[in-house]
């Protein structure tokens, strides 16, 4: 395939999604994303719930295989990776799911040191030190015995993002960081993908629908809607779009492009039948 | 949990359950008087075995030495073979011994029980015995008895 | 008519999907049995593992031996001094406990207790994204998680059944001889005298271990293959117990022709 771009701008993308279709069974979730992701950036992607960003992520990791289309992380083709090379790229890489995902059986301080753990045979005494680094981080260095049961949600998901730093990654994925935190959690967590991504220069990508919170901390965005690219530019030029699909997003319009009623038959129609459900 | 105390936790489980084990072979189970060490083999021919099978108990003055390890019939002198397998630790089994098919209770189990005769040559691996005495069989004994019972009457008149 | 036609396509559906499930069952063990290897540097999972399904356990294991035992030894008792042959009590016992019951109640009791646990916490695993998480960290949960439950469950299953066996035998001992008044030594040395090492003793671990091998298969694929909500756990859960204890009953006649030389 011939590289449009000069070489400079693509060792520049370091995620680079093109043209990619994904269905599951026979309902299509991609039908055609082109997606660049810079390196060293914050890049946001919006959408309403079920428009496939969360699909988007899973590609991404490499958990689910394309129809087709390619899906490049910092150069090498993910779906066409051996198992054992996947886990090699998937080292460099963390995603951060919804719920923060923390091992139940294990304490605060388990957690974090788990993919250390699995990886590395570092002696005791200087596992500490990094985990606690680690939790210092995020500012939960005293909550180090709890157990995740006892954590509140904004604390699990910060202990969920000590645990993806452990091995200091390329890129960190946030699914869904803000949904279900009060607003100061929300802040937190805000502060946190923005720190990290200042200080060790890890390209961040952070889905979510919270439009606010997450223009205020990303330098790109991208909507997704109906399992295209709706709109994108910085955070200023999308809140300026006038593109309808666009518009009913940022605003939390009820009804626009996505309608408010489900598809169905007309309701007077229905109504009048007598058999059936 | 730490470690320390899982690790006991899970050498006293395992170490009951082996313990079972033990138990279960030693003192429910014959792993003790089944095994038959160093054991040499003699032979016995016998008229009718009964119901003698493999691993039946091989005893002399009621002490168990040995098992039935193999019967066969031998199609020339239409006798039962068995071969027993002696515990080498008694070696001394006189070459006159008897052997003798008998019935643990009236209807136990049947084994075979050696009577040592005053023979100062005894028994090697693969010989056989050559006195012996069938098994009791009882609808035999008891036609026997009932046949006498009518002789005798008659010879009474 | 179209309803026969649907139901009879329906049969074919559910035949369809059960031997499709059966087939993933089989490549999900062939994953789990290669997993195994790596644990041998870290036995400390496994451990972790024989204490959650083997400790855990041991008490439900120990009442119900003793409990079966004693009730052997009161229903044989009845019976055998009918023959007046109540000295053969100890053999009874023994050879129910060690050739059947042992072995069996014991798989069904670990199916209810620990197999169903397994289930439910690989399950709730799955669902809480805890599974998918740990292979975006590289790690593969059939390596860290599965394997050392499956090898757990095995190590467990026939040191539970000498457990129940034994402690049953106990319990006969306790009825038969300290209740109605068989005698010890006769209690022991029928039961010595018939009771074989390799056709019953050894056989019957045999068979525990068999059915280790199947229930804990059961419960770790089920758990693995849980849909990811609490109803798909919920029912995961349920369907463990129910081909777990119906996997046993019909492994055990199998295995108790193929041991007595029936087939």
């Amino acid at each position: 395939m011939a590289q449009p771009q000069s070489d400079s701008v693509a060792r520049d993308i370091l995620v680079d999604i093109r043209d990619v279709h994904f269905s599951r069974g026979d309902r299509p979730i991609l039908k055609g994303i082109t997606l660049p992701i810079r390196r060293g950036s914050v890049t946001a992607i919006m959408g309403g719930s079920g428009c496939g960003k969360t699909t988007l992520l899973n590609l991404i990791g490499g958990q689910i295989k394309p129809n087709s289309g390619t899906i490049r992380v910092d150069g090498v083709s993910v779906p066409d990776l051996s198992t054992r090379e996947l886990f090699e790229l998937r080292k460099r890489m963390a995603l951060l799911f919804q719920t923060g995902a923390l091992f139940t059986d294990l304490t605060v301080f388990e957690n974090v040191a788990f993919p250390i753990r699995e990886h590395t045979r570092l002696p005791e005494p200087i596992l500490r030190k990094v985990v606690l680094m680690k939790l210092e981080t995020v500012g939960l260095r005293g909550a180090r015995d709890l157990m995740p049961s006892e954590l509140s949600g904004g604390m699990a998901r910060r202990v969920a993002l000590a645990r993806a730093i452990a091995f200091e990654p390329l890129i960190i994925m946030y699914d869904e960081p803000f949904t279900g935190l009060d607003p100061i959690s929300k802040g937190v967590i805000g502060k946190l993908i923005r720190e990290l991504n200042q200080s060790l220069g890890i390209t961040s990508i952070v889905v979510s629908h919270d439009v606010a919170e997450t223009c205020s901390i990303s330098d790109y965005a991208y909507l997704m809607g109906d399992g295209r690219v709706m709109g994108e530019g910085t955070p200023a030029e999308v809140q300026k779009t006038k593109s309808e699909h666009v518009r009913q997003f940022m605003d939390g319009l009820p009804d626009g492009p996505v309608p408010y009623q489900y598809p169905a038959a007309p309701y007077l129609e229905d109504l009048m039948r007598w058999n059936g459900r | 949990m730490n470690r320390k105390t899982l690790e006991l936790w899970v050498g006293l489980f395992v170490a009951i359950g082996l313990l079972a084990l033990a138990m279960l072979a030693f003192k429910v189970g014959n792993l003790t008087t089944a095994d038959v060490l160093n054991s040499y083999r003699i032979k016995a021919r016998f008229e009718n075995i009964g119901g003698l099978k493999v691993k039946s108990a091989v005893t002399m003055a009621g002490v168990r030495i040995g098992r039935v390890s193999e019967v066969s019939f031998d199609s020339v002198r239409y006798q039962a073979v068995v071969t027993m397998d002696i515990d080498g630790r008694y070696k001394t089994i006189p070459t006159d011994t008897s052997a003798t098919i008998l019935t643990a209770g009236l209807l136990g189990e049947q084994y075979v029980g050696l009577e040592p005769g005053a023979d100062e040559v005894y028994m090697k691996d693969g010989e056989t015995i050559r006195l012996t005495q069938s098994a009791l069989v009882l609808e035999k004994l008891i036609g026997q008895f009932l046949f006498n019972q009518a002789a005798g009457g008659d010879k009474g008149k | 008519m179209e309803r026969a036609l649907e139901t009879i396509a329906r049969l074919g559906r559910t035949f369809l999907a059960a031997i499709e499930r059966l087939g993933r069952a089989t490549f999900f063990l062939y994953e789990v049995v290669i997993a195994t290897r790596p644990l041998a540097r870290r036995f400390f999972l496994v451990m972790q593992q024989v204490y959650a399904v083997g400790v855990l356990t041991l008490l439900i294991i120990l009442v119900s031996g003793l409990f079966v035992g004693m009730v052997l030894g009161l229903q044989g008792y009845n019976t055998l001094v009918k023959f007046g042959s109540e000295q053969t009590l100890g053999l009874l016992v023994a050879l129910s406990l060690v050739r059947e019951l042992g072995p069996v109640v014991t798989a069904l009791l670990f199916a209810g207790r620990a197999g169903s646990a397994l289930t439910a916490e690989i399950g709730l695993m799955k669902a809480t994204e805890q599974l998918a998480g740990m292979e975006m960290m590289a790690v593969n949960p059939i390596t860290r998680v599965i394997a050392p439950r499956f090898l757990g469950g095995i190590l467990a299953m026939p040191l539970l059944a000498a457990l129940f066996s034994a402690i049953g035998v106990l319990g006969g001992h306790l009825v038969g001889v300290g209740l109605l008044g068989v005698d010890a030594g006769a209690f022991w040395s029928q039961m010595q005298g018939s009771v074989d090492f390799y056709d019953d003793i050894v056989n019957g671990v045999i068979k525990s271990v068999v059915f280790g091998v199947v229930c804990t298969w059961i419960a770790v694929f089920e758990g693995y293959d849980a849909v990811p909500t609490s109803e798909g756990v919920a029912r995961a859960t349920n369907r463990t117990v129910v081909y777990s204890s119906l996997s046993v009953l019909a492994l055990d006649f199998i295995l108790t022709a193929l041991m007595l030389g029936e087939i």
